[in-house]
């Protein structure tokens, strides 16, 4: 892992939402959506990005693509830093770095035939026409295991797991290198989900792609990742390689996470569950995110340190990253 | 033998639309004895929620139950009038969406809503009815209920707004739960609170429920009973540990395979099952599988199986099932999990 080239680098990203108040629409509050982040990606692999609604998972994911204006810090793909980069300057980019969307449904536009859905980045970004675009389409299409018959259909005559193969196939066109995927098979049923996450395997294998994998099913993240990010109320607080981060989950907020997925094995989920930490209440509001750890008001193990400081990601060996004041002295 | 709560028998469901009559549910039967957690597994356009939504009599037009028995203790449900219905709804028996958001009413306080089902059953006055409310929240473990009955939902989150639901549902004490997807929209901390909860009421006040799922995790977790639906049909039941280690249906084995284990070490290939569901406006002649199933024979795309008998409750509808089928090699289900393991 040591070894490995470094494709992008996020430090200190933050990302808030203001709240406009009164007739003036003066910014009075901010949604804390991403409140200093740092992870690196490495060429190739997957880093799965995951945590519960509202944690700041998409946010990241948009801003790193510059789909939102980043409010603090940097994002450097490829050496160079894209934060503050004008939308002009962005195009070069946009070549390199693609999102795949979780709503099949809403991600793809229904007026438009699927190989104007696909032509389109080409023509954007100046990659081929006529016949060569043609061409291109056909070969796309095939390759997210659709035919060239379903060229000239349009969106709704499409399954949700074809439609997935479209937005796939439109992320594919200009040849990136970078792919977000903001939870792409949520929407999709069990027998369907396979389909397209060991597709999206073969793509990585064969075109040396590497992704940001955003879901919330920790089953599925962590069959498909390399490493894994958990992130809760705008913070990532812990990452690492994601065997190691399932057997081994050093932060109380992973552990929980974890432990409240139930297995599909009756017999062993069953006497799992008489040890299952359940998570008392809900997550608070990022408009107003408590002092210190975030996590501090639903952990038992929280102490009034918790409370006075926010605890920073430590190393604590093997790439394994966690952020608490307690690591590796709780008692489990 | 327990008693039988719910007994369904060759439940058939069609909608008339402009396109043609869409047989979502195609003769499905089972039955959920007393205190038992029935789960019902498919994918979505497999008639599960079609199915409980026939049992409360809530498919409407273009929907019509076509033909099959409701027997709610002994009592056909299927004949009764709109008007009869009402008495047997929210009091006997209840149902949870999977929307929190959009089953309650946002103009009305959560109060108002526990209350107006607790006096449309119960011969309560209003200030009885309240208590009872707050009584009810206190249960599902929303926290300071006395002050939180007044909220509207928007004051609440998604998990204590599905909280509030199962509240409502409880609140007349039904014979019969009905929960169709309860926690798809929630996340999984959220949805270990609302499972524990439910079980936890389950052996308090010995309700039954049918849970409706996608989610094999829940089911394992949570269900007596497992009836596994594809195309409008029952393609298998049985026990959870029957359908879990040894399914007999190539679709319940490409289920289990199609899916990643949490505790699998890495590197097991995802098997997905090739293609996709049935349409059923023009269902399939045979089996409604026969199309994605790797072992399917001629005889798959002509005739629908019958059901071949493994035990008490536990049967399956595949050819491969029959006497005179070939021998095929099959994949077994999922392999018991050791607890020490870990």
């Amino acid at each position: 892992m040591q070894n490995k080239e470094v494709l992008l680098e996020v430090k200190g990203l933050k990302k808030y939402f203001p709240i406009k108040h009164g007739f003036l629409g003066r910014k009075t509050k901010y949604v804390k959506a991403v409140d200093g982040i740092d992870f690196k990606v490495y060429k190739g692999e997957t880093l799965g990005l995951v945590g519960e609604s509202g944690c700041g998972k998409s946010t990241t994911g948009r801003t790193i693509i510059r789909l939102y204006d980043v409010t603090e810090g940097e994002v450097i793909f490829d050496g160079t830093d894209i934060s503050d980069l004008s939308q002009r300057e962005l195009l070069p980019f946009r070549k390199k770095m693609q999102m795949i969307f979780q709503d099949p449904y809403a991600s793809l536009n229904t007026r438009m035939t699927v190989a104007d859905i696909i032509g389109e980045p080409l023509d954007i970004h100046g990659i081929a026409s006529g016949e060569a675009r043609k061409n291109r389409i056909n070969e796309l299409l095939k390759t997210v295991g659709l035919t060239t018959d379903h060229a000239s259909r349009y969106p709704h005559e499409f399954s949700g797991g074809q439609r997935q193969r479209i937005g796939i196939a439109r992320a594919l066109a200009v040849n990136p290198e970078f792919i977000i995927c903001d939870e792409p098979i949520s929407a999709l049923d069990v027998s369907i989900q396979a389909q397209v996450v060991n597709m999206l395997d073969d793509l990585q294998k064969n075109m040396g792609l590497t992704y940001l994998f955003i879901a919330h099913d920790l089953s599925m993240v962590k069959y498909i990742s390399d490493r894994i990010a958990v992130m809760y109320l705008g913070k990532i607080v812990e990452i690492g390689e994601a065997d190691r981060l399932y057997n081994h989950p050093e932060h109380p907020y992973t552990q929980a996470l974890l432990s409240a997925v139930p297995i599909p094995d009756p017999d062993l989920t069953r006497e799992l569950a008489k040890d299952r930490v359940i998570l008392e209440g809900d997550v608070p509001s990022p408009l107003n995110p408590p002092s210190g750890c975030r996590f501090r008001t639903r952990c038992q193990y929280a102490k009034p340190i918790c409370s006075e400081e926010m605890p920073e990601l430590q190393d604590i060996g093997g790439e394994h990253q966690v952020a608490c004041h307690f690591t590796g002295k709780l008692i489990k | 033998m327990k008693e039988k709560i719910i007994e369904v028998n060759n439940l058939q469901t069609s909608f008339y639309t402009h396109l043609g009559e869409v047989q979502a549910v195609r003769g499905v039967s089972f039955n959920v004895a007393k205190g038992e957690v029935l789960g019902i597994v498919g994918e979505s356009g497999s008639g599960k929620s079609v199915t409980s939504m026939s049992i409360m009599k809530l498919v409407s037009y273009p929907g019509k139950i076509k033909s099959g028995e409701i027997l709610f203790r002994g009592e056909d449900l299927a004949k009764k009038t709109d008007k009869e219905m009402l008495s047997v709804r929210g009091d006997k028996i209840s149902m949870i969406f999977q929307d929190p958001m959009t089953s309650l009413n946002p103009v009305y306080t959560i109060g108002n809503q526990i209350i107006e089902a607790i006096i449309r059953h119960q011969n309560v006055g209003k200030d009885e009815a309240r208590e009872k409310a707050i009584e009810m929240l206190k249960l599902v473990g929303i926290p300071s209920p006395e002050e939180r009955i007044d909220n509207y939902p928007h004051e609440f989150s998604g998990g204590m707004r599905q909280r509030a639901m199962i509240a409502i549902a409880l609140s007349c004490e039904p014979d019969l739960l009905i929960a169709d997807e309860p926690t798809t929209a929630l996340d999984v901390t959220i949805q270990a609170q609302i499972m524990e909860l439910l079980k936890e009421l389950k052996n308090k006040v010995d309700t039954s429920i049918i849970l409706i799922t996608h989610d094999l995790g829940v089911v394992a977790d949570t269900c007596d009973k497992i009836i596994v639906m594809y195309g409008g049909l029952v393609m298998e039941r049985g026990s959870a540990q029957e359908i879990f280690y040894t399914p007999k249906h190539p679709y319940t084995m490409g289920l289990m395979k199609s899916i990643p284990r949490l505790d699998a070490g890495d590197d097991g290939r995802l098997i997905p099952i090739p293609g996709t569901p049935p349409d059923l406006i023009k269902p399939p002649t045979g089996c409604p599988f026969s199309a994605r199933c790797p072992y399917a024979m001629k005889i798959c795309t002509q005739e629908m199986p019958g059901y071949t008998k493994f035990g008490e409750g536990n049967e399956a509808a595949c050819w491969l099932l029959h006497k005179d089928a070939p021998e095929v090699e099959v994949d077994t289900g999922v392999v018991r999990g050791d607890v020490n393991a870990k």
